[in-house]
């Protein structure tokens, strides 16, 4: 079943993307195109086969548990777009 | 002599001699960097008071007999590996005025072994591309024909190192972007074993294909940048704690009996530049009369490669690319009093067109409902394509095939076309899904004159082999001497 623009739509949205009305159609069909294309994957027989995450497979990659020196608050907070009293400031998120 | 022309083992050689100065090459490297950019825009940013504090500090070093292979050598960097009190901006809006407050761990090797930053280089956007024409700040031209892309992602690294504004360059590979511009710009190009390089501080584009690598003008220079950058990283839990063996050794004539596998798929795609066909043959025939054995393998599932890349690499980025919300870090658009819609309007200002088109390429394949059918199946393919490796390398040590289709296509040619601009990538894809290594080194010319590579391809943390039959190769031919006329 082909994308359709009001798929584009709910993914930009959980994707927090905005898209105006002109890139819309665009989008909807260059990206159709694309999975039209991902679909070929379905004439791949894959029934009973493991699926791959990462090609070098290591488990457990431990390391010891210690402290050490690393960014300070300044270092990290050296970024952020607003800062306020060692801490990132956001657009106010509750109501009172 | 013009010093930015040399390599870096002929700088290394001139250093170690006392015969020039980094600073002496430095500055060379940085008037020519001057002199040539405004052509190519090889750089998004260069770092002349830096490049020439750390060109003295590496001539103290050689003073006090501290020499290394890479001490006093001025580098090109790739924009995305992050460099202390630098930029570094992925050729993105979002990150314009990132300045990481540390140091990739590549990084911390490099300034360890004494080598010096010139500038960082000019990429598709976070990686994403293959022309360079993604990025978001400008374009990179092709030293042999401005014309062209340069290739991508690594553009910027490949353009630098070919038209001499560097000596050497590392630059990343996701899907060829190190082994595919190193092609179009006529030098070498290594894309290592996945896990071989940290990825500690290369901002991510996809987590599980994302491999540090060289770009140099030959492969003794690779030989000589992969002893430096190898090696296992706590800091990267990905990195894999193996040892790294001293690639120079490689370094060495004789492949005898060595047997490279021509895959048969990759000789029956539709599309192969003719031109390209021939450089191959006769790279085949070089190889034979130097020892090689040839055997026709098969990948059957290679087909799949652009569709399953094109899943999973997508996927990947649209996790990786949820960070950059303007809350702590990079671009944030103040307009907004509303968090969410802070969210939105950051992310569709800061990112281009290419990066927004792959993050809901990604978000629509991982969302319920389609998970299984889009990023399930192509994980599974990529099982089949891992098992069509294991059984080729049953047959032989290596695999031979062009690095792309045809030369640099035009700037422009594809721009609106990103479907038939990932169908190019037919030959790279493979590598970084599979984890294998690949390396690209010239080896022919087209008709216009415009550089052809060819790849090779080995066994899991086999680069000595690759380097070896790519040294012997170099050896045996004169196509890494070629010069652009600029």
């Amino acid at each position: 079943m082909p994308i359709t623009k009001n798929d584009i739509i709910h993914v930009a949205d959980l994707a927090r993307i905005e898209i105006d009305e002109v890139s819309l159609d665009k989008l909807t069909e260059q990206i159709g195109r694309i999975l039209e294309y991902v679909d070929t994957l379905n004439q791949a027989e894959t029934n009973s086969i493991q699926k791959t995450s990462h090609a070098i497979t290591l488990t457990n990659a431990f390391r010891e548990d210690i402290t050490r020196e690393y960014l300070t608050n300044d270092q990290a907070l050296s970024n952020a777009p607003e800062k306020e009293n060692g801490a990132f400031v956001v657009p106010k998120v509750v109501e009172r | 002599m013009k010093l930015h022309e040399l390599t870096i083992h002929e700088a290394h050689d001139l250093l170690k001699t006392r015969q020039i100065s980094s600073t002496e090459l430095t500055r060379d490297v940085l008037d020519h960097i001057d002199k040539t950019d405004h052509k190519i825009g090889a750089y998004l940013s260069v770092f002349q008071e830096q490049a020439i504090a750390q060109a003295r500090d590496a001539d103290n070093m050689i003073g006090r007999s501290e020499i290394q292979p890479l001490t006093g050598i001025p580098l090109s960097i790739k924009d995305l590996i992050c460099t202390k009190d630098l930029p570094t901006t992925c050729a993105s809006k979002i990150l314009e005025n990132f300045i990481p407050p540390y140091d990739a761990t590549v990084m911390v090797k490099l300034k360890n072994a004494g080598a010096v930053t010139l500038g960082k280089a000019n990429m598709d956007e976070f990686a994403m591309g293959s022309s360079t024409e993604n990025s978001g700040m400008h374009l990179t031209r092709n030293p042999w024909d401005v014309t062209r892309i340069p290739g991508g992602s690594s553009g910027g690294s490949a353009a630098s190192v070919a038209a001499d504004m560097c000596i050497g360059s590392l630059g990343s590979d996701t899907g060829g972007s190190i082994r595919q511009p190193a092609s179009h710009c006529g030098i070498v190009g290594m894309k290592p074993t996945y896990g071989r390089v940290s990825r500690f501080g290369l901002v991510a584009f996809a987590s599980s294909l994302d491999q540090i690598g060289p770009l140099t003008k030959d492969v003794t220079d690779c030989a000589l940048l992969m002893n430096v950058i190898s090696g296992y990283d706590p800091s990267d839990s990905t990195s894999v704690p193996k040892e790294v063996p001293d690639f120079q050794k490689s370094l060495s004539m004789g492949i005898g009996g060595i047997k490279i596998g021509l895959p048969k798929e990759y000789y029956t795609t539709d599309g192969m530049d003719p031109d390209v066909a021939a450089a191959i043959d006769n790279a085949i025939h070089t190889l034979k009369n130097l020892g090689a054995e040839f055997v026709d393998v098969s990948l059957p599932h290679t087909q799949y490669a652009v569709a399953v890349y094109y899943v999973i690499a997508p996927c990947e980025a649209s996790s990786n690319l949820a960070r950059y919300d303007g809350v702590r870090y990079g671009f944030r658009d103040r307009e907004p009093e509303d968090l969410i819609q802070m969210y939105r309007s950051t992310k569709s200002k800061g990112f281009g067109p290419e990066v927004q088109r792959r993050i809901i390429i990604g978000t629509y394949a991982l969302s319920a409902g389609y998970y299984d059918a889009y990023y399930g199946k192509a994980s599974q393919v990529r099982t089949l394509m891992i098992e069509d490796f294991q059984n080729a390398f049953q047959k032989c040590d290596l695999l031979l095939s062009p690095v792309t289709p045809s030369p640099a296509f035009k700037i422009g040619e594809k721009a609106n076309d990103p479907l038939n601009m990932y169908l190019s990538d037919i030959f790279t894809l493979s590598a970084n899904l599979t984890g294998v290594p690949g390396i690209s080194i010239p080896c022919g010319f087209s008709k216009d004159r415009l550089p052809i590579g060819l790849q090779l391809m080995g066994r899991h943390f086999n680069e000595e082999l690759l380097i070896k039959v790519a040294y012997n190769f170099e050896q045996a031919t004169t196509f890494h001497k070629e010069k652009p006329a600029l």
